[in-house]
């Protein structure tokens, strides 16, 4: 397991436990966590407190034929496989390889300007993500943001002004975070970003162009 | 009266209590919270042997037991979630169902039953009430691993006990923010921003009580 140096919030660690995030955002914290096993014991714990919160709620009689009714409807399946562990050489963990059908290369890939490329990945519930590819050397745009910014590093590295994130690390920026990021020298740096507002891009041209491409 | 007080329960007093409710440590004396202690997990034990039963036997009284105590809790987490009573008990029974369909994933070294319960019924309120799909993370890679150690599992649900009474033993403000963020009345932008969610509080006190669990997952 790589060496990873920037981790999950505790309040996405929360909000992940109690089922409070939009899907974009979960989609994210899913991805890091099958990379990260610090974030994915923290996980458990911040569980085990949902656990005791149910376990404490006062009772609420079910209905006379409740037992029978869910007897009913038990089938006697055989059990069902677990899911997968990825496909050793691979570059997406599983949640995330369910939103693109596959791995990296099956990623279309559509140019924003300045070499970088995204796909948009298809949430519901008011946030948005997609995968960045940002091209060995080169900076994405000096950007600022509204709401909560998550982006997380699939492949590669990028530098902002805070610090270094390589794979498996997660930036959780807030509107208080005005940065560049830019990819490392190498490989092109792959990141999985979402957002619940959206970016602000500072110069004239990449807003006119953030019209056109959507983020 | 202090005799009284200080005087063991009658021996089928826990038993015939079939709803308990924890009530902190205060007024309760060294080795009565000791007791306490013990009997709670051995409660938590029983409720691991009965899911094993399910899964290896697909025992229907085991099952019936689980039910009778876990599913009127569901009921109860997702009426405070926002579900009509309908759709509670609709959804608490498919919770149970899926409790039986699902018996060979649960793992006793790694959670509660109690919290296994609750991440079904969690997945299951995100499904029905706000219509989401829920990426799950990725299993850890899994060999033949053979059946996790008693102790493990002891231990665990041990430790999973003293979690729930240091929740219980919070002040009740705070206690009360804990269950609004689990009954998802806060977005994620509440909780980072919540002043008053004791988020230090209570992961100092889930690491004293579940350094295990961390231990077991690295």
């Amino acid at each position: 397991m790589k060496k990873i140096k920037h981790h999950l919030t505790d309040a996405l660690l929360v909000g992940y436990a109690a089922g409070n995030l939009p899907e974009a955002f979960n989609l994210v914290v899913a991805t890091h966590i099958s990379m990260c096993d610090t974030c994915r014991a923290a996980l458990a714990e911040f569980d085990a407190v949902g656990g005791e919160v149910m376990l404490d709620a006062d009772p609420v009689d079910m209905a006379e034929d409740a037992l029978a009714a869910a007897m009913a409807r038990i089938m006697d399946a055989p059990c069902m496989e677990r899911v997968s562990a990825k496909p050793a050489g691979g570059v997406f963990p599983a949640p995330l390889r369910g939103y693109v059908n596959g791995d990296l290369d099956r990623v279309k890939w559509r140019k924003i300007g300045g070499g970088v490329s995204q796909m948009v990945l298809k949430t519901e519930g008011g946030a948005s993500v997609r995968l960045l590819r940002i091209p060995a050397g080169t900076a994405v745009p000096d950007h600022g943001h509204r709401g909560t910014e998550l982006t997380l590093v699939l492949q590669g590295a990028f530098v902002d002004a805070t610090d270094r994130f390589a794979a498996g690390d997660i930036e959780v920026a807030n509107e208080d975070l005005n940065h560049t990021p830019v990819a490392e020298q190498g490989v092109d740096c792959i990141c999985l970003a979402a957002t619940d507002a959206p970016l602000q891009f500072k110069g004239l041209l990449p807003r006119l162009a953030q019209r056109f491409i959507g983020i | 009266m202090l005799i009284e007080m200080h005087a063991p329960p009658k021996a089928d007093a826990v038993t015939a209590m079939p709803v308990y409710k924890r009530t902190g440590k205060a007024g309760i004396g060294a080795t009565g919270a000791n007791r306490v202690m013990a009997e709670a997990t051995t409660k938590r034990m029983a409720w691991v042997t009965q899911v094993a039963a399910v899964r290896d036997a697909r025992d229907k009284a085991a099952f019936a037991e689980l039910f009778a105590y876990f599913a009127p809790r569901v009921k109860s987490f997702l009426m405070k979630s926002g579900a009509s009573p309908d759709l509670a008990e609709e959804c608490a029974q498919e919770v149970m169902v899926t409790l039986w369909n699902k018996a060979h994933l649960f793992d006793p070294s790694k959670a509660s039953v109690s919290t296994w319960i609750f991440t079904i019924a969690r997945n299951r309120r995100i499904d029905l009430l706000r219509k989401q799909k829920r990426p799950e993370p990725e299993d850890l890679p899994w060999g033949p691993e053979a059946e996790p150690e008693q102790a493990d599992a002891m231990g665990l649900q041990q430790e999973t006990e003293q979690l729930g009474q240091a929740l219980a033993a919070l002040p009740a403000e705070q206690r009360k923010l804990i269950e609004r963020a689990y009954f998802g009345e806060l977005s994620h932008s509440e909780i980072a921003a919540e002043t008053g969610l004791p988020l230090g509080t209570i992961k100092s006190r889930i690491r004293l009580a579940l350094e295990r669990l961390r231990h077991t997952m690295k």
